[in-house]
């Protein structure tokens, strides 16, 4: 095992292991606003009770998320050093950023709202709320834009081996960063959404008098944050998707397995890339269908991998299985979304008992959508760190023993293991719990 | 001096505010946490510990990411450097933060293993606590590097007299002040019994500073020419005095804003040496300095105005938060 394929590795369980977290906390983070703006109006207190016990899973989660992502803060110098001084008068400054403008703002305010209940009134609790919420955002937008540089960079002047920054703003708003950043912030939302609306479900289910009112509370708003958010995200994927193909073709060519270019391109709906032949086993494909969707003509040509040095192509199996396991999760959640609506319509939400059923088997499906996308995006910008600027086999660190970078892997994988159970543990017996337990609720069992 | 010396002279400097922040902030929890099993003995005075550093320390640790974050932007070539070249070291604060990180929320959920996460707090605090001292004491004294900018080191390169002993300085100045925080923040025999430990470490802390001066004076005796490096060194002296006169009179408060001092003239001290390099280099090749490791100047230009529109918004909501759980912590509030 070489140094790049641990550095790689490292990163990979790193980072994915991070964006378990950062998703759920937009969602749910979005869902707490909700809750207090609602609160505020009503004065029903169903939608306190409610509002402590959403604010206790947040409260996990988050912690989690600032957990795990300490590590990724210093991964660009720990393993990726010749990474860091190519691009480092780029990279960095987006990443400083979020710390001042987004790190800062969420966990100050997430301090008050899990510890300051009591000590702070109510509008300024709801106005904590909603810092948290922009403040996780905001961090959303910042690590958007260093990612984004990646795929498609803009804005600098390549001189003396180093890229040196031309324009701020240009390469801050970068062709992929306001697409990509829409597309995450709903995957995000319906993370957090589907989280929210399961809990419900599980609390109606379960049946407790006592969880009744807020439960009931919680599941109409989730599902409207959840049904917008998947119609949206069809709009945002497609998109995303003639982004892509218009700034990163043989990305595009790998995400569809097109191995020649051609003129009225397919879409590959179902199929096994074999690389080695360059052939998709077993496909099953909509004719012209590509050619439609990048550039809505039928008879458009779409670049195939043949239009692309071999030594430049991406890999095709694991961007083409990840874009397609992420539409195909949408798909399901927006028809999961519009069925719900039909639910709210025929006034049956709270006592389908199919659909709340439904609802906690689905929670894992936006988690594993985030994944796949993510892993598509990434995994489809190689042999690229910086698309058609750094090799990745160019960016690691050179001081770094290939064996340092494995004991790193082995001890991360053991506390994140740790760290997955014992969360995991937390969060269930919160919801588990309820909205009106005095474990949930606090001693005194409100703000006094 | 160009705009572009101006503007790196200005990172440097920020670069050390926001080091200096992180200690003065997240240092007291540090501290606090590294003296808990001493300090807490029974189960409610170990809420009240905790419930001094709960609300607060996850804000305070963002200033060290926020210190990583501006490093790499304003001085790419000492990021990759340090973090490449430290590995193994900086993997151990790494792999300390996270536990940490988690550590109070699963103490206070997570109770068939209640246990582990205080050791885990408690670890995981002092082993950075001891560790930033020695990667600030390796950059001071210097380094192996290749043309290239690499380290040529060992993890064993690291630990060298003058490192280990900054080391040692730096775990005593955050014990020092973690209990000066406790004092602060507790009420009855936990705060008799911080106010012991502060003033029995002031002794200590000043024997590690003389200890440091020795190994200065053995590896670096250039840094004694330095005049703002013996006015600073002075300031150390004169904040450690007050602490302990500050404690000796019981004013928890004062105390506790002289060992913030003791942090801001260290920082002082360090910088004084360190100037213009970032990371010195042993032997042929050249050292990393604010010059030759720096970003653009227009990099440098974005970030510090990203810096003065985003500090002061931070610096005011902090102060914000503080005020919000100021007083004495007590048991029995929500959270942990």
């Amino acid at each position: 095992m070489n140094a790049v394929f641990l550095a790689r590795l490292q990163f990979g369980l790193t980072a994915g292991f991070h964006f378990l977290f950062p998703p759920t906390t937009l969602g749910l983070s979005l869902l707490v606003v909700i809750v207090e703006a609602l609160y505020l109006k009503t004065r029903d207190e169903a939608y306190k009770r409610l509002s402590i016990y959403l604010v206790r899973i947040l409260g996990t989660v988050f912690v989690m998320g600032v957990a795990t992502g300490i590590a990724l803060e210093f991964a660009f110098g720990n393993n990726w050093a010749a990474y860091a001084r190519t691009v480092g008068d780029i990279f960095g400054a987006p990443l400083a950023a979020e710390a001042v403008f987004s790190f800062f703002l969420e966990s100050v305010f997430l301090g008050i709202l899990v510890f300051g209940r009591n000590r702070v009134s109510e509008r300024t609790y709801a106005l904590s709320a909603f810092l948290v919420f922009l403040g996780s955002h905001l961090s959303g937008l910042w690590i958007i834009i260093a990612n984004s540089w990646m795929q498609t960079p803009a804005g600098f002047r390549f001189e003396g081996g180093r890229a040196v920054l031309e324009s701020f703003w240009g390469a801050a708003f970068n062709p992929s960063t306001v697409i990509r950043f829409s597309h995450t912030i709903l995957g995000g939302w319906m993370t957090g959404a589907l989280a929210a609306m399961a809990v419900a479900a599980w609390l109606i289910l379960k049946g407790r008098s006592r969880d009744e009112a807020p439960a009931a509370r919680l599941m109409k708003p989730a599902l409207i944050v959840f049904a917008a958010a998947a119609v949206l995200q069809l709009g945002s994927g497609h998109a995303h998707s003639m982004q892509v193909w218009r700034t990163q073709p043989e990305k595009m060519a790998a995400y569809e397995a097109l191995w020649r270019t051609m003129d009225g391109a397919p879409f590959t709906v179902f199929g096994i890339p074999d690389e080695k032949n360059e052939q998709t086993l077993l496909a099953v494909r909509v004719p012209k269908m590509l050619s439609l969707l990048t550039q809505l003509k039928p008879n458009a040509r779409v670049a195939g991998l043949d239009g692309f040095p071999k030594e430049e192509r991406p890999p095709v199996l694991v961007p083409f299985a990840g874009y397609h396991l992420m539409i195909l999760f949408g798909l399901i959640f927006i028809g999961m979304g519009l069925a719900g609506l039909r639910l709210v319509r025929r006034k049956k939400l709270l006592t389908s008992r199919r659909f709340l059923k439904l609802l906690i088997v689905a929670v894992p499906l936006p988690y594993l959508a985030n994944e796949a996308g993510w892993v598509a995006a990434e995994v489809g910008r190689q042999p690229w760190a910086v698309f058609r600027l750094l090799r990745t086999s160019a960016a690691v660190s050179g001081a770094v023993p290939a064996g340092n970078i494995l004991f790193s892997i082995i001890v991360f994988t053991a506390i994140y293991a740790l760290i997955a159970v014992a969360g995991l543990t937390v969060i269930l017996r919160t919801v588990r719990s309820g909205p009106g337990h005095p474990l949930v609720q606090g001693p005194e069992g409100d703000r006094t | 001096m160009s705009a572009w010396d101006l503007l790196r002279h200005a990172w440097f400097i920020l670069i050390g505010v926001l080091l200096a922040g992180y200690s003065i902030l997240d240092g007291f929890d540090l501290g606090v946490a590294a003296l808990f099993p001493f300090l807490a003995k029974t189960d409610e005075e170990k809420s009240a510990l905790i419930g001094a550093v709960g609300p607060v320390w996850d804000g305070n640790e963002v200033w060290l990411l926020a210190g990583g974050g501006a490093l790499f932007a304003a001085f790419p070539m000492a990021y990759a450097t340090v973090f490449s070249g430290f590995y193994l070291a900086l993997m151990l604060v790494l792999f300390s933060l996270i536990l940490r990180a988690v550590s109070l929320e699963f103490r206070a959920h997570d109770t068939d293993r209640k246990g582990l996460w205080e050791a885990a707090f408690v670890g995981g605090s002092a082993l950075p606590a001891l560790l930033f001292g020695v990667a600030l004491g390796n950059v001071v004294v210097g380094v192996p590097l290749d043309a290239k900018g690499d380290f040529t080191g060992t993890f064993f390169t690291l630990l060298r007299p003058l490192p280990l002993v900054f080391g040692i300085l730096g775990l005593c100045a955050f014990l020092l002040h973690g209990a000066a925080y406790a004092a602060l923040k507790t009420e009855g025999a936990l705060r008799q019994r911080a106010q012991k430990a502060a003033l029995r470490l002031v002794p200590v802390f000043a024997a590690a500073f003389a200890l440091s001066f020795v190994m200065v004076r053995l590896y670096l005796p250039a840094a004694l020419k330095s005049l703002p490096a013996w006015i600073f060194a002075g300031l150390v002296v004169l904040s450690l005095v007050l602490v302990a006169t500050s404690l000796r009179k019981g004013r928890d408060g004062r105390a506790f804003v002289f060992s913030s001092a003791v942090f801001l003239a260290l920082w002082g001290l360090v910088a004084s040496i360190q100037y213009p390099n970032l990371v010195r280099a042993t032997g042929p090749a050249a050292s990393l300095t604010i010059t030759n490791a720096s970003s653009s100047a227009l990099t440098l230009k974005a970030m510090l105005i990203i810096a003065a529109i985003g500090m002061p918004l931070v610096i005011g909501y902090t102060i914000y938060a503080f005020r919000v759980f100021k007083g004495k912590a007590g048991a029995g509030g929500p959270g942990y």
